[in-house]
Parts: structure tokens; C-alpha cells; sequence
């Protein structure tokens, strides 16, 4: 600790947490093999409201969220240690005795790049429900109905549900990605920087999007946009070198961060 | 010192050329002899009659329902096989020592000469196992020889498949089964189909392993057909029938003394060669297909 820093919002009472919380992660710890890539991250995910990941790239954000579909069960010689809390069963999805694809079940994750299925727009969609063994046709014409139009996306291809996901456009095929995630109802929404490869445009529709999603889904998004974590996100952790350092409201943390390394990477000084 | 390069430029060019030529050529002055001695001999009667020892009397029919019998029997057990430990291999297994041994132990038995396996089919099928010179000893001695290819072809296309994909399948809450049946095998079909039907088409023009097991050169009867008029109205007896194959029945006119015969083999080499462009053709066309159905 810096003892000369100024005197800021340090002291327990000041300090602001979320009510009413939908996941929380308690000393997590992650490792590739013997690299140890999160260290005791303890993350409070609040019920519709959007929390950002931000840091520098390869501080582990990314690692950070694919822990919460266990997506690092597909590769071997990954180790889990800590918990992950899903509420309000208040389940330990890191536990031994459940099962991953129970875990995927429950939340739904959009990639970094857009990754559609070379399938139609209506098959990537109903994709969710079809391996959960949905295949009455009114209840998937539905639901993929709804989540299109959840995703902003209903107008532009209700014409074309037949047409190859993989000849929309970025933006449109990233939509088609979030609308499948949807699909499920998902109790929480992970977003890998889902802005990353598109132009300014799409993006300023999806954090539109976000913003209206949060109405229905807790969203918990990493980006390596610094600005765009202060425009829709309400809470924001700041990750370093696998390490939490700052976790505040956003708005807290942008104008008054109480870490002087979290202050030094918004204001551009590294990163 | 730019006219120098240029001339390496040039030059490079030009031998590829030739190489090209020369590959080219070849084929074309076979293909081309072939033709000329072979294609007169080429009729309805070439095509449905049983071997003679009149050269202008004999015919294919044997050979020409062997092969394909034969083909149908690899395929059915190779493919499946093939494929699947391939799958297995490749979405399945965990990377450890044992599944390195058999990547290289496959990739090396995809090298070994044809004869080896005959040798194997030899001992193990027509001896130990009595399935006799049949054609499921071939069948079965063919789709081992293509059961390395299958499999490297196969895990080729499979590990084309972006890694992307199959997380975004897991990310939905897909099985393992589900993202290997609904992704990763439609999306890589075409490769895996022109892979099958390449090692098919080299499949059927083998002839060392078949004179293994103890084929027939001269035969004058065809297997009993697969169809009967009483119940079950199937009959698999065709399995265990003696045959011939379009190679052994060439080589066995080429040997021969005569004018005539030699007339004849050309004329069966040209419905071989015809057989497997026949089957390249296809493989290109599948390909053509699943490429147009399946795009990033």
C-alpha cells in the first residue's frame, strides 16, 4: 500500500456492494497446467445489472469468465480451485459432483469473435433448445422469434430465417450469437469482448442491446474497452495479472478509483 | 542483377513446365494406348459375358461383379471404422503416450506394401478364421488396407473444423456426441467423403493382396444373388462365393499368348481406369456439393 496516496474511499462503510446478488466467485483460483493464471479472485455478480471485467490483455479476464460455463473442462491438465456461487440456489458450480454441461445449461456465453454455426439463421437460434431435445415446431418458431427479437435482430432477417448465419453481416452474425444465447432463457448472459471484431457502428447497437437486455438477464461482460465498460456496465472489476484489484461501481471506479494501478490504466498511463 | 533474377524466375518456370509435361504425358500415352487397343473390344457382349478361351468370345462379367461386390464389402466395414476411430481419436481420446503410439503407428500402416496385407488376410481370414478365398476375405483384406487412410483423411478434415465451432456447440450446453454428430461430421463431410472415395478408388484397381488370399483367375460362374424369392428374401451366401477381380482377370490375358488377349486386357484396363476416374469424379463432385451447402 501506497501510505502517501490521498486519503479516498477506503474505509468498509464507504465502500458500496451489490443487494441482490446472482453469482458471486469466492477465492478462485485457476491454473494451466502449472501456470497459474487467476489467483483468489473473490467476484460479486449482481441480478440484472452488468458487471465488466476490464484489465490489460492476458491479465485473465477472459480465463475469469470462461470458468463460469466451465469452459476450461474442455482441454486437459486445467484446475479449478475456490468456488463459484450460482444463486439463488446458492450451488457450487465448480463442485465435483456437477456435471459441466448442467452448468452451460444454465448460462449461455457470446465469443469474441463472431462464431455462428455454417447453418441458417433459424437452426443457429433453436440450436439451445434442439439439444435439449425441444423439437415441437411452435414452441421453437416462438422462441426463436422472441430471442431474435431480444437480440435486435427480428426486422432485419425475419425474411430470411432459412439463409445462412454465416453470410450475415459481423454485427448481424454477432446478434445472431447473442439471440442464441438467448434462446434458453439463460439465468446469466457471459460476454467474451463481444465488440472486438466489429466496427463502430455494430458495436454502439450492441451495447444498446446490453442495456436493454439487463432488463431480463444478469450480464457479466469483459471487454478491453475501457470506455465501453463505463457506458453500460453498472459494476466493474479491475483484473491485473490474474489478480482482482478494484471492484467498485462503475461510476465509482472511473471517477474516484481507490487503487492507484487502477487509476493509472483508465487514465491510459499502461495497458 | 534484376535481369539475373528474372532469368531464375524464367527458368524455375520452365522446368516446372516440363515436370508437368512429363506427368501429363505419361498418363495421357497410357491412357492413350489403352484406347487404341482396347476400345474396339469394348461391347455389350465384353461387358456380359463370362472368360473363353476364344479371346473374342470372353468377357468381364465376373471380374466387373467381383470388383464391385467386393468394393461394397469395404466400404461397409471401412468406412465405419475408419471414421470412427478417426472421431475418436481426434474429439475422444486424451493426449497421452498410448494415443501417440497408434497416430504413428497408423500414419506407418497406411505405408505398408499391399502384400503385407494380403499375407495377414492370408493367415488370419482365410486360415484361422476358414472365411476361404471369398469375397468377404477380400472385402474385409481391402478395407484393412484402407483403413489407415480413411482415418488420416478423416481426422484432417475433422481438425479443419474451427475450435471455435465446437465451443460455441459445448458453450449451448451440447454433449460431446452432439457437437461431434450435429458440427464437427456434417461440416467436414466433404473432406472426409473425398478422402472414402479416394482410398476406394485405390482399393480397386489392388491386386497383390487379392492373388494373397487366392483369388481365381478363370471363373465361369457368378455369386449367388443377394435377393431370394422365399422369406427372408435375403441371402448373404454371395459373402462366401469364389470370385475374381478386374486386375487378376487383365493379368491373367496379358500372360496369355495371343494377339486377341491382349486386345482383351487393354480393353478391361480401360474399364478399370474408366471405374476409378468414374470414382474421382465423384469424389470431386461431393465435394462440390457439401462446399456449396456448407460455408464460413
Amino acid at each position: 500500500m501506497d501510505v502517501m496516496e490521498l486519503p479516498r474511499l477506503e474505509s468498509p462503510e464507504d465502500r458500496v456492494w451489490p443487494k441482490l446478488l446472482k453469482a458471486e466467485t469466492r477465492a478462485l483460483s485457476f491454473s494451466y497446467g502449472h501456470r497459474l493464471a487467476l489467483k483468489n479472485l473473490s467476484v460479486p455478480v449482481e441480478e440484472y445489472k452488468i458487471t465488466a471485467l476490464i484489465g490489460p490483455s492476458g491479465c485473465g479476464k477472459s480465463t475469469f469468465l470462461r470458468c463460469f460455463n466451465r469452459m476450461h473442462d474442455l482441454y486437459p491438465e486445467t484446475r479449478y480451485q475456490g468456488e463459484i456461487l450460482l444463486y439463488p440456489d446458492n450451488r457450487n458450480i465448480l463442485a465435483r459432483d456437477v456435471d459441466p454441461i448442467e452448468v452451460r445449461m444454465r448460462l449461455a456465453m457470446v465469443f469474441q469473435k463472431p462464431n455462428p454455426f455454417p447453418k441458417s439463421v433459424y437452426e443457429n437460434v433453436a440450436y439451445g433448445l434442439k439439444v435439449r431435445g425441444v423439437t415441437d415446431r411452435r414452441i421453437l418458431d416462438e422462441k426463436v422469434e422472441q430471442a431474435l427479437r431480444s437480440a435486435a435482430l427480428w426486422k432485419e432477417v425475419k425474411d430470411r430465417l432459412s439463409g445462412l448465419a454465416t453470410s450475415l453481416s459481423g454485427g448481424q452474425q454477432q446478434r445472431v450469437c447473442i439471440a442464441r444465447a438467448l434462446a434458453t432463457d439463460p439465468e446469466l448472459l457471459l460476454l467474451d469482448e463481444p465488440t472486438s471484431a466489429l466496427d463502430p457502428i455494430a458495436t454502439a447497437n450492441i451495447e444498446e442491446l446490453l442495456l436493454d437486455l439487463k432488463q431480463r438477464v444478469t450480464i457479466l461482460i469483459v471487454t478491453h474497452n475501457m470506455q465501453q465498460a463505463a457506458r453500460v456496465s453498472d459494476w466493474t472489476a479491475f483484473m491485473y495479472l490474474g489478480e482482482l484489484v478494484e471492484f467498485g461501481l462503475t461510476k465509482q471506479l472511473f471517477t474516484n478509483p481507490s487503487k492507484k494501478q487502477t487509476e493509472d490504466y483508465i487514465t491510459g498511463r499502461f495497458g | 542483377m534484376l535481369r539475373r533474377r528474372k532469368f531464375t524466375e524464367v527458368l524455375f518456370k520452365a522446368v516446372g513446365l516440363c515436370s508437368l509435361a512429363l506427368a501429363i504425358g505419361t498418363l495421357a500415352l497410357l491412357f492413350g494406348a489403352l484406347i487404341v487397343e482396347g476400345a474396339s473390344r469394348i461391347d455389350w457382349q465384353f461387358l456380359t459375358s463370362f472368360p473363353s478361351r476364344r479371346a473374342t468370345q470372353a468377357g468381364i462379367l465376373p471380374a466387373l461383379v467381383g470388383s464391385s461386390l467386393i468394393m461394397l464389402v469395404t466400404a461397409v466395414v471401412g468406412i465405419p471404422l475408419g471414421v470412427a476411430a478417426a472421431i475418436y481419436l481426434e474429439e475422444y481420446a486424451r493426449r497421452t503416450w498410448l494415443t501417440e503410439l497408434i497416430e504413428v503407428t497408423v500414419m506407418n500402416l497406411a505405408g505398408v506394401p499391399s502384400i503385407i496385407f494380403g499375407l495377414l488376410a492370408l493367415g488370419f481370414f482365410v486360415y484361422i478364421l476358414g472365411l476361404g478365398a471369398s469375397i468377404l476375405t477380400a472385402g474385409l483384406t481391402l478395407a484393412l488396407l484402407i483403413l489407415p487412410v480413411v482415418i488420416v483423411t478423416t481426422r484432417e478434415a475433422i481438425r479443419a473444423i474451427p475450435v471455435q465451432i465446437r465451443e460455441a456447440a459445448f458453450a449451448l450446453g451440447a454433449t460431446k456426441w452432439q457437437t461431434v454428430s450435429h458440427h464437427v461430421l456434417p461440416y467436414s463431410s466433404a473432406g472426409i467423403l473425398t478422402g472414402i472415395i479416394l482410398a476406394l478408388s485405390r482399393a480397386i484397381g489392388e491386386t497383390a493382396p487379392i492373388v494373397t488370399i487366392g483369388a481365381l483367375t478363370f471363373i465361369a460362374f457368378l455369386p449367388p444373388a443377394p435377393f431370394t424369392t422365399e422369406p427372408p428374401f435375403m441371402s448373404f451366401e454371395w459373402l462366401m462365393s469364389p470370385f475374381t477381380v478386374m486386375p487378376i482377370q487383365m493379368f491373367a490375358w496379358v500372360s496369355r499368348p495371343g494377339e486377341d488377349f491382349a486386345g482383351n486386357a487393354a480393353a478391361a484396363g480401360l474399364v478399370l481406369v474408366c471405374m476409378t476416374l468414374a470414382m474421382n469424379g465423384l469424389a470431386i463432385y461431393v465435394r462440390y456439393l457439401m462446399r456449396k451447402r456448407v460455408s464460413w
